[in-house]
């Protein structure tokens, strides 16, 4: 899932601070699982920056509603007498929920209220922990199910570099080292040569070096005639 | 004891069913008094405690909020109220930004059996809030005031 953070309250009121009625618009899928942009979250900031303007003497309308994506179009033209009726919308979806909303409503002034994180997962309730970075060509089949892309710091195809000390990553001792991982598991299933080769360089022009990725299934479009 | 305070303020206090909800019975049962401040909301257990109904107790007019659960290791439901305080702690960073005292939301613990207990935690509470006065959020308020004994 897509993990995120709220961004401090201060932070929020500045990014409104012209504006006099507020949507909070929170989402109900990655944000809503690991507690940032929720139902509960929108409700809470809400009330947070109503109490909050209130006490800076300059009491703001803030409003909330939850989609259950907002990074489907559907979805966010269901609220669109809701934006229509602020002065600006503040997003706690992730990065996409934002961008969704200014594409969709070019008139809109839409500000995010999470600070994006990482691709990753809960390792226990309460604590998540970045997993994958989208490169665009998954490695996993060679390394165990274990990404050397997002969990070592250096990326390396053919780790673990010196740095691996006792099972732990120089950057941080509270970071395993990918490769010493991938290491231990592969040894514990004897599939240890899937590593004895040498991988050449990635082709990083699958990930974000190649520029903005776009994927089209024209076995999957219906608006095909309409777009062209 | 006799304490006599003027009390003025609203407080709702998120109560387990189990401890907290019990001891507040107990204290009537023995004829306790406390400060009529104090308005008790039953929660299954304190780790069902919402932060988002606290920040509403206090947007619409509650100078105070007091949690109280079961003594820590006694939770009903194991570890509700270790959870509860952590959220505790969590609202008071967030009231801190907010711009209200944090001291305005503390989480008690106590027994079914600790009636007293009860009666004294809701008076020390209830004192503190009366010291730190209204909700910032709060105007024009009506000044109510009491004499409190137990
Ligand atoms: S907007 Fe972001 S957080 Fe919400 S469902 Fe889409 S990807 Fe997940
Ligand atoms: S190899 Fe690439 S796609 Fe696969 S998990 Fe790692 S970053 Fe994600």
């Amino acid at each position: 899932m897509i993990v995120a953070e709220q961004k401090p309250l201060e932070e929020i009121k500045s990014l409104i601070a012209d504006a006099e009625k507020v949507l909070v618009v929170g989402c109900g899928t990655c944000v809503t699982v690991c507690f940032a942009g929720g139902e509960k979250e929108a409700g809470i900031l809400a009330s947070s920056l109503r109490m909050s303007t209130k006490l800076d003497g300059a009491p703001k309308e803030v409003t909330q509603v939850t989609v259950q994506r907002q990074c489907e179009w559907e979805y966010i033209d269901a609220i669109k007498d809701q934006i229509n009726d602020v002065d600006i919308v503040v997003s706690l979806g992730c990065g996409i929920g934002v961008q969704a909303i200014a594409e969709r409503y070019p008139k809109a002034v839409v500000v995010p209220g999470l600070n994006t994180s990482f691709l990753g997962l809960p390792t226990e309730q309460g604590v998540w922990e970045e997993r994958c970075v989208a490169c665009g060509e998954c490695i996993l089949g060679l390394t165990g199910g274990i990404c050397p892309i997002a969990r070592c710091a250096k990326q390396l195809l053919n780790g673990p570099c010196g740095g691996s000390q006792n099972g732990v990553c120089e950057i941080n001792p509270d970071t395993p080292c990918a490769w010493q991982l991938i290491y231990d598991k592969l040894a514990s299933q004897n599939r240890l040569h899937l590593i004895m080769d040498i991988q050449p360089p990635k082709n990083w022009s699958t990930s974000r070096d190649g520029g903005p990725r776009k994927i089209t299934r024209e076995d999957l479009r219906l608006a095909a005639e309409a777009s062209e | 004891m006799t304490k006599t305070i003027n009390s003025h303020s609203q407080i709702v206090a998120f109560c387990c069913r189990y401890c907290a909800y019990a001891a507040a019975d107990l204290a009537g049962v023995l004829r306790l008094r406390y400060p009529p401040d104090i308005r008790i909301v039953q929660l299954p257990c304190t780790g069902r405690l919402d932060t988002l109904e606290v920040l509403h107790a206090l947007e619409h007019g509650a100078d105070a909020v007091m949690v109280a659960g079961c003594l820590e290791g006694d939770c009903h439901f194991q570890r509700g109220n270790i959870v509860a305080r952590t959220r505790v702690n969590r609202i008071k960073e967030l009231l801190t930004e907010i711009g209200i005292e944090p001291e305005r939301v503390e989480m008690f613990n106590m027994s079914s059996a600790m009636g007293r207990q009860f009666a004294e935690a809701a008076l020390e509470f209830t004192e503190r809030i009366t010291a730190l006065g209204p909700s910032p959020l709060r105007s024009g308020l009506k000044e109510i005031t009491e004499a409190v004994e137990m």
